[in-house]
């Protein structure tokens, strides 16, 4: 019983107390629903985005950006974090240059990203890519880093060909520390989406917000922050429910 | 030797081995007792053994003087600083599946379960029933029957130990190094396992080199017991037990007078 009120009711909590206070400064400021649409507003334009379909639309088309591109950082990514994490002359050649590029932001690269690909869904997976590509090579390298060495020579003792001891000791070693990494970083995938999909593209919840903007429709604005939120957490749920599978289990205990 | 067979024969030349200290040393250099940077830790000084092929040697010694270290350099898994290792008439380098090694700490994959951790060893195997019915068997010697599909972290600290013997005796190897490896388990478990190695060892007589910090269970295993020194270990006694098993301290005198003497040259009058 404690479980499902800690699990649901506690956390339902908080939104209604930022509802309240949603609609109590609608009230005290008295601000007209093309400056700050009342919970009750941005509802009514929530029902028609979901009734034309426009909401799913641009709901679709960001998660497809998000997802083609994390896939592609996870694909590029895992291996060169284990390649680099493995060999540790690449690893010294190439740390320096990671840690020079990692905190250049994202969006800094929109300009390039724009130049080089053009307009539509290529420059924002870019800009994805980029996003969550760092951080996973550099998760990936310090999980590597942080294999116990005993394990390794364990494989040397049973004759593990490279290949094995990737597969049966680097991998599943690895996994339990890259889990968080994998959450943060569609996380900030989610987060760059939005704002790649304000330039350059005419999809997508970021496309939403800036075209409901130049209209003047605060509430479809909100609405898209609303969808923005609800599609974030459970973005983050699947993700987290991958950590519960047996063999990434092994690290929790 | 030689013959294109494996041979667990083990020659040991002036043995040397020392660590170079790599951590920096304390910025408190009068409280500083340990080694500074750059300091070498003498560990092995000068060590002579020969092993022939099929005894089960115990190695004893205080702890910190360099058992694990000489037995992991003879296993491939470091190198000396001076002098040679032969195996088999052959130069040690590096580890090898003939040679399996029983970790101090637990060598388990916790990522595998009971059974695909003993199946290492027989993974290359072609006829895949037969390899199921050898690793059954030895997770039935080891008494873990019904535990073949947990994982490591699922087991008590003494089952992952017998997880790890099952491991490396289903292979059969040449030489079995095993590092304390019945540290942590209960008393009859511990007496269970003993015997289980004397029978193995008494059965297909392959050579074991055991580390372990309890004179008795050397005395009762062992064909042969080796002493290290205080570090930079030396070899300070080196005898063989011709008794016969199962051994009796009571009713054997000059097992009894053995006894006595490792005990003195470790420094410990077993008579309190
Ligand atoms: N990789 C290393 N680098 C530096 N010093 C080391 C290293 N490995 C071991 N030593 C030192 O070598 C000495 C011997 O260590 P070793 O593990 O061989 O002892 P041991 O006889 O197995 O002890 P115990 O019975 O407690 O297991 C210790 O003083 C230790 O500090
Ligand atoms: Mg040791």
């Amino acid at each position: 019983m404690w479980e499902r009120t800690k699990g649901f009711i506690l956390p339902s909590f908080a939104f209604v107390i930022l509802l309240a206070v949603w609609q109590v400064t609608k009230i005290a400021t008295g601000w007209s629903v093309a400056v700050f649409p009342s919970p009750l507003e941005a509802a009514a334009g929530m029902w028609e985005l979901i009734k034309e379909g426009t909401l799913l639309k641009h709901s679709v088309a960001s998660l497809f950006r998000v997802t083609l591109g994390f896939y592609l950082a996870v694909i590029f990514g895992l291996p060169l974090g284990i390649l680099l994490g493995w060999w540790k002359t690449g690893q010294a050649i190439t740390n320096s240059l990671i840690q020079f590029l990692r905190p250049i932001s994202p969006l800094a690269w929109i300009p390039l990203a724009v130049l080089w690909f053009g307009i539509g869904d290529k420059p924002a997976v870019f800009l994805i890519f980029l996003s969550s590509f760092f951080p996973l090579v550099v998760a990936t390298i310090t999980a590597v880093n942080g294999i116990r060495s005993i394990y390794f020579q364990v494989a040397a003792n049973f004759n593990f060909s490279a290949f094995e001891t990737a597969t049966k000791i680097i991998i599943p070693a690895i996994l339990p520390p890259i889990m968080p990494a994998l959450r943060i970083s569609v996380g900030i995938a989610w987060l760059v989406v939005v704002a790649a999909e304000m330039i350059a593209v005419k999809s997508g919840l970021g496309f939403l917000i800036l075209d409901s903007r130049n209209a003047l429709r605060m509430d479809y604005v909100m609405d898209a922050m609303i969808a923005i939120g609800v599609i974030g957490i459970c973005l983050d749920r699947v993700i987290s429910q991958l950590s519960r599978i047996k063999s990434v289990s092994w690290g929790s205990v | 030797m030689g013959l294109g067979v494996a041979v667990g024969h083990i020659l040991v030349e002036n043995l040397h081995k020392w660590f170079v200290e790599r951590r920096s040393a304390s910025r408190i250099a009068d409280e500083n007792p340990g080694p500074a940077k750059g300091d070498r830790v003498f560990v092995l000084n000068d060590i002579n053994l020969e092993i022939p092929d099929g005894e089960l040697v115990c190695i004893l010694g205080p702890s910190g003087c360099g058992k694990t270290t000489f037995v992991r350099i003879v296993a491939g898994f470091d190198t000396p600083t001076a002098g040679k290792v032969l195996t088999d008439g052959k130069p040690v380098n590096g580890p090898s599946s003939d040679n399996i090694f029983v970790f101090q700490h637990s060598g388990l994959l916790p990522w595998m379960t009971v059974r695909e951790n003993v199946m290492l060893g027989l993974r290359r195997m072609k006829d895949r029933k037969l390899m199921a019915e050898k690793v059954q068997e030895y997770i039935d010697i080891v008494d873990l029957v019904g535990f073949e599909d947990h994982y490591p972290h699922q087991l008590s600290g003494g089952m992952q130990r017998r997880a790890e013997l099952a491991r490396a005796l289903v292979v059969n190897p040449e030489i079995l190094f095993m590092d304390e490896p019945f540290a942590g388990l209960d008393f009859l478990t511990r007496i269970k396992m003993r015997e289980e190695v004397i029978n193995m060892h008494e059965f297909i007589q392959k050579t074991i080199i055991f580390i372990t910090h309890d004179i008795d269970e050397a005395m009762i295993m062992a064909d042969r017991v080796v002493v290290f020194s205080d570090r930079p270990a030396v070899i300070k006694m080196d005898v063989k037990i011709p008794a016969r098993h199962p051994r009796d301290f009571s009713c054997d005198p000059e097992l009894e007078g053995l006894r006595r003497q490792v005990y003195t040259e470790l420094g410990v009058h077993y008579a309190l």
